[in-house]
């Protein structure tokens, strides 16, 4: 009796144990690829686009190469999405919640080779994961209270989160930077408010971070190059045409004087326009949009300084640092509120000139700028500082902190041990499993810095049974050392993150018994 | 095969292009046609219960669905074979109907079909075997009617919906926190329910989902939540005691709808047309603010120069809002969709305790909250979870609860899950068959057979030894003649599912076995297969 085809044509199907083989070993690809980067001592990788030009990126950040491949296994998709929310989310940590969920589900496999059926597993890694969220929550420190500890912990973290990056060499300095442009923003998450500039060019130690605000703009020719006092208007509207908007307006006209006099209206209304906006007062205009010609010439005639095309991030940033509100209608002066600054002037980084704007009024925006031998370099720079800015304003909101390098997973680990000895039947097995799995972290930490893992983490594990320690590895001497006194820190959310997306992500391959793999869609043959 | 022969002997054909056809006919078809509804049973049976397993399906276009709920798994699995096609229209229209129990549906079909094979081979003819599947099912439906009972709840009692959902919610991947979760959804229901009229129209309950966090966070908001921000950067984040404009009409220069042109031919014309411009936008901005509106919530977009007007006012606007998300608002707030800004009047306003614009995560997402409304009979349920699968997983299980929710509140009465109906129907079924003279007998019998298929499943998904455990279940329901004696798949150590506390609607069993009957009684009655042969 032939049996019909359900599917269609390329759909396949695989099933119970073939599954799960399929998706364990997706899992534990994607898993040990990005392994090697974890860590201090961890290496980049070179991702090369396939799209036009092979554009080169060299990165350390898990989110970035995760997002770059090309990847065919449903479960390494689940793995991509849990390191891309990763970063959403808390920005940093996007490496070791791949790795834990790879390594959950490569305890797993072993524990299904035995016979343990997957279910189970899952009751275990849930019972285990809140029992070590329960033991990380009894060991954070929280030192919101005290605002120069506060700060002293900020700075701990950006170094740590740092240090794993190109950025090692400098991370003070980064760090430092990090730090106060977080701070500015006076516990607001919105990251937007700090503009990074590259600039390729020097050493990554002559990154500066600027109180003011740089704008990556030339200033129009003939006007003022240096304003003192400046009173700015920032503005979104069209400076170029300014079309009739009326739907179905067109010209019609049947002799050429006329169409001289409805071009000489034109630019009657243009000057109207810039008359209005100069009747503000001031003596700075950003536009969001081209200012032509003409209107520049008016400008300049006024000795304004008329600034045009600046993207829509930097008008809002513009707005945020001196003040003022984005105007788009000019009719009533005395009621638009004008953003003011000290010092606008012309300044040059490299060989590019930009505008910067000094002594502004709210201090929530800054630019930080950044140096570097190479675009690569710059853009590994920037990845690396935005996982350290965006940790740290987390950490504002959140400012519960806890140890680093592998300590916390090792606290981890020993409750988790402590909770298999007491639970009854075959969970203490899966909740066993856990616990090995937390310790993979720290080992592969001393692993890729070329330690002898298996000595460190059995050191770390005996250092642990005492209570209230520190230890950690500090792959810098490549010894067991107190992680207080190196000043080695982590924000608590995002292990809390790592740890329940990891199980989660984790929980959802495991219980997956068949993939379906339905027939791609048929693309239409374009030579 | 599709030849006749003509007075004369002389060949001709009926079917054109014979050989580009397959034909299957008689009982090859009827085989063929089973083995196909029991394929698909197959795949599905795996994820029946508390233990099930889920299914990781990978779309057309590379996307990954990982699912539980028998619908999504078959709507997603892209089926080429009609029959099958008929099961996956099986298990829609059960999620259509209920909204949950839709895997147990297709089980159960295939179940059915499994023992028609059976009564084929023993030469009983097929439209015999639909007969006595009939009647089987509706002893079976009367049975459930006699054995259901109501339970009793009303807006401060509602444990027992609460437990009702926590069964529902039990086979998902959900089910860390289905308690909290299924709280969330009664809630829901009991907010949006029309207690008197005995209805829930659940379009008012609304299921966002933002990737981020952990599954703990997710919660109730007793208003709308949208995913829009302010228009302007610099508006007010926070507004209370609002009063919102809703308006569907842009803020822009008006677009009548039949073609016309405005000629402009001397420079009065082009002057008096841009005065005219300006005047638009204020006025449509002093209308708003003249009828006391806070807050603009707008279908459309804002021209920039309205943006700023509306800005510099003080008058905080919200833009591209959907059609839907905008009726809920406007019942929610107790406020009228404004089509026009003539029509703008204080009494059309919405009117909400508190809106708010919250941030989440490190990019640039925000979210509005519109909450203490007027008229709280819009609820937004706003899940959390780590990654996109889990969100969508879980934005499903919700709708299953909800539906669960809102049929108990149509209709209170409920069996016992766990197995325990379909044993107890098979039971009933059985006993019945005997009063049957003639094939029909054979068949209801086959069809009490079916019927302990489900909790076989259960037991064997569970890790149970599945004869065993269904027996002794069985013999246990006979002897004490109790109905709610199920399949202990928690591994609790009882098997009374009123202990447990695992109920099911009596409308979505009964509905189950309904539908499984008709599907099956349509397969079994097919008998000529015509399908173009593969090209």
């Amino acid at each position: 009796m032939p049996i019909d085809k359900i599917f269609k044509d390329d759909a396949s199907e695989e099933k119970g144990e073939r599954a799960r083989m399929a998706s364990f070993i997706g899992a534990m690809a994607v898993a040990d690829l990005v392994k090697s980067t974890l860590g201090p001592k961890g290496m980049d990788k070179i991702l090369q686009s396939t799209g036009r030009g092979h554009s080169v990126t060299v990165t350390n950040d898990g989110a970035t190469i995760l997002k770059s491949l090309h990847i065919d296994n449903p479960a390494a998709k689940v793995l991509v999405d849990i390191s891309k929310v990763q970063d959403d989310e808390v920005g940093d940590g996007t490496t070791s919640v791949v790795v834990l969920a790879g390594e959950l589900l490569r305890e797993a496999e072993k524990l299904v080779t035995s016979k343990i059926h997957p279910m189970t597993i899952i009751a275990g890694y849930r019972m285990a994961a809140e029992c070590a969220r329960d033991a990380l929550l009894k060991r954070v420190i929280d030192n919101k209270e005290n605002a120069e500890k506060f700060r002293s912990d900020l700075m701990k973290i950006a170094m740590t989160t740092l240090c794993s990056k190109i950025l090692s060499q400098d991370k003070e300095h980064f760090a430092e930077m990090a730090v106060d442009a977080v701070l500015r923003l006076k516990g607001s998450t919105n990251l937007e408010a700090i503009q990074i500039i590259k600039k390729p060019g020097g050493s990554l130690r002559d990154s500066f971070l600027d109180e003011g605000f740089i704008l990556d703009k030339k200033i129009g020719i003939g006007q003022p190059k240096r304003i003192e006092n400046a009173k700015i208007l920032v503005a979104n509207t069209a400076m170029d045409t300014d079309k009739v908007k009326i739907y179905g307006a067109r010209v019609r006209v049947d002799s050429m004087t006329k169409v001289a006099e409805i071009e000489g209206a034109e630019k009657e209304k243009m000057k109207d326009k810039v008359n209005k906006i100069l009747a503000h007062g001031i003596n700075c205009f950003v536009n969001r949009q081209l200012i032509y010609n003409f209107p520049e010439e008016l400008f300049a005639d006024a000795g304004v300084l008329a600034i045009e095309h600046a993207d829509f991030e930097g008008i809002e940033r513009l707005g945020l640092v001196t003040g003022g509100e984005i105007a788009s209608t000019f009719d009533n002066p005395e009621s638009v509120k004008l953003g003011h600054c000290k010092l606008i002037e012309e300044i040059m980084i490299g060989e590019d000139k930009l505008i910067h704007f000094s002594g502004v009024e709210m201090g929530q925006a800054c630019s930080i700028v950044l140096r570097g031998a190479s675009h690569h370099v710059l853009d590994e720079a920037e990845r690396s500082l935005h996982d350290a800015l965006c940790v740290l304003s987390q950490t504002v909101n959140d400012s519960r902190v806890l140890l680093g390098g592998g300590w916390p997973e090792m606290v981890m680990a020993k409750e988790v041990d402590e909770l298999a000895r007491k639970t009854a039947g075959k969970k203490s097995h899966a909740i066993e499993a856990f616990s090995r799995a937390l310790v993979a972290i720290p080992t592969t930490i001393a692993d890729n810095a070329g330690l002898d893992s298996a000595e460190l983490v059995a050191q770390l594990r005996a250092e642990h049974h005492t209570e209230g320690c520190n230890a950690g590895i500090d792959v810098i001497s490549g010894a067991v050392g107190d992680m207080e006194e190196r000043g080695i820190y982590e924000a608590f959310k995002v292990k809390q993150a790592v740890l329940l997306s990891a199980t989660e992500a984790a929980e959802m391959i495991l219980r997956v018994d068949e993939i379906i793999t339905c027939a791609p869609r048929r693309r239409e043959d374009r030579m | 095969m599709a030849l006749a022969f003509d007075e004369f002997g002389r060949p001709f054909i009926i079917l054109r292009e014979q050989d580009q056809k397959t034909r299957l006919r008689g009982i090859d078809a009827q085989k063929a046609n089973i083995a196909a509804g029991k394929a698909v049973a197959r795949i599905l049976r795996s994820s029946l219960g508390p233990k099930g397993m889920d299914k990781m399906l990978q779309g057309p276009d590379g996307d990954v669905t990982i699912s539980n709920d028998g619908a999504t798994i078959l709507e997603q699995m892209d089926v080429d074979n009609q029959i099958a096609k008929l099961m996956v229209e099986l298990s829609r229209s059960q999620d259509y109907e209920i909204g949950d129990g839709t895997t147990g549906v297709v089980v159960m079909a295939g179940a059915l079909l499994e023992q028609a094979e059976r009564q084929l081979d023993r030469g009983i003819h097929p439209i015999r075997i639909a007969e006595g599947y009939e009647t089987a099912s509706r002893v079976a439906v009367e049975h459930l009617e006699r054995i259901a009972q109501k339970f009793e709840f009303d807006v401060n009692n509602y444990e027992p919906l609460v437990q009702t959902c926590m069964t529902t919610l039990s086979s998902k991947i959900v089910n860390r926190c289905k308690r909290s979760l299924a709280e969330i959804a009664v809630k829901a229901v009991l907010a949006v329910a029309d207690l008197e009229r005995r209805d829930v129209n659940l379009d008012l309950i609304k299921v966002e989902g933002k990737v981020g966090g952990k599954l703990e966070d997710t919660e109730l908001i007793y208003g709308i939540l949208v995913d829009k921000d302010m228009s302007h950067p610099q508006m007010p984040k926070q507004i209370e005691d609002a009063h919102i404009a809703i308006l569907t009409c842009p803020f822009e220069p008006p677009k009548p709808k039949t073609k016309h042109k405005v000629d402009i031919d001397t420079v009065e014309k082009f002057e008096t047309l841009r005065k005219q411009e300006q005047q638009y936008f204020d006025e449509m901005v002093q209308k708003c603010k003249d009828v006391g509106a806070t807050l603009v919530i707008c279908q459309w977009g804002f021209d920039d120069e309205a943006n700023h007007l509306l800005m510099h006012r003080n008058l905080p606007a919200v833009r591209w809002v959907g059609g839907v998300e905008l009726e809920l608002i406007a019942i929610a707030t107790g406020g009228r969709i404004v089509p026009r800004f003539q029509e703008l009047t204080p009494e059309k306003l919405g009117k909400a305790g508190m809106v708010r614009e919250k941030s989440f995560g490190t990019t640039k997402e925000r979210m509005l909250y519109i909450e203490h409304c007027a008229n709280s009979k819009a609820v937004t349920i706003f899940i959390r979870g780590g990654n996109k699968m889990m969100i969508e997983e879980t934005k499903r299980s919700i709708h299953d609860a909800l539906c669960v929710a809102r049929n108990l509140i149509r209709n209170n009465s409920i069996v016992y899950g766990g197995g325990a109906a379909e044993i107890t129907c098979s039971l009933a079924v059985d006993a019945a068959a005997d009063k049957y003279p003639g094939v029909e007998q054979y068949a209801i019998r086959a069809f009490a057979e079916a019927l302990d298929s489900v909790p076989m499943a259960l037991a064997e998904n569970s890790g149970l030894q599945p004869i065993e455990t269904l027996s002794a279940v069985k013999s246990q329901q006979i002897k004490e003649n109790i109905p709610f004696y199920g399949i202990d798949c928690n591994d609790v150590g009882t098997n009374d599912m009123r202990e447990q506390n695992v109920f099911e609607t009596l409308i979505g069993k009964q509905q189950q076995i309904l539908l499984a009957t008709q599907v099956v009684k349509m397969i079994l009655k097919i008998d000529d297969v015509i399908s173009n042969s593969e090209y």
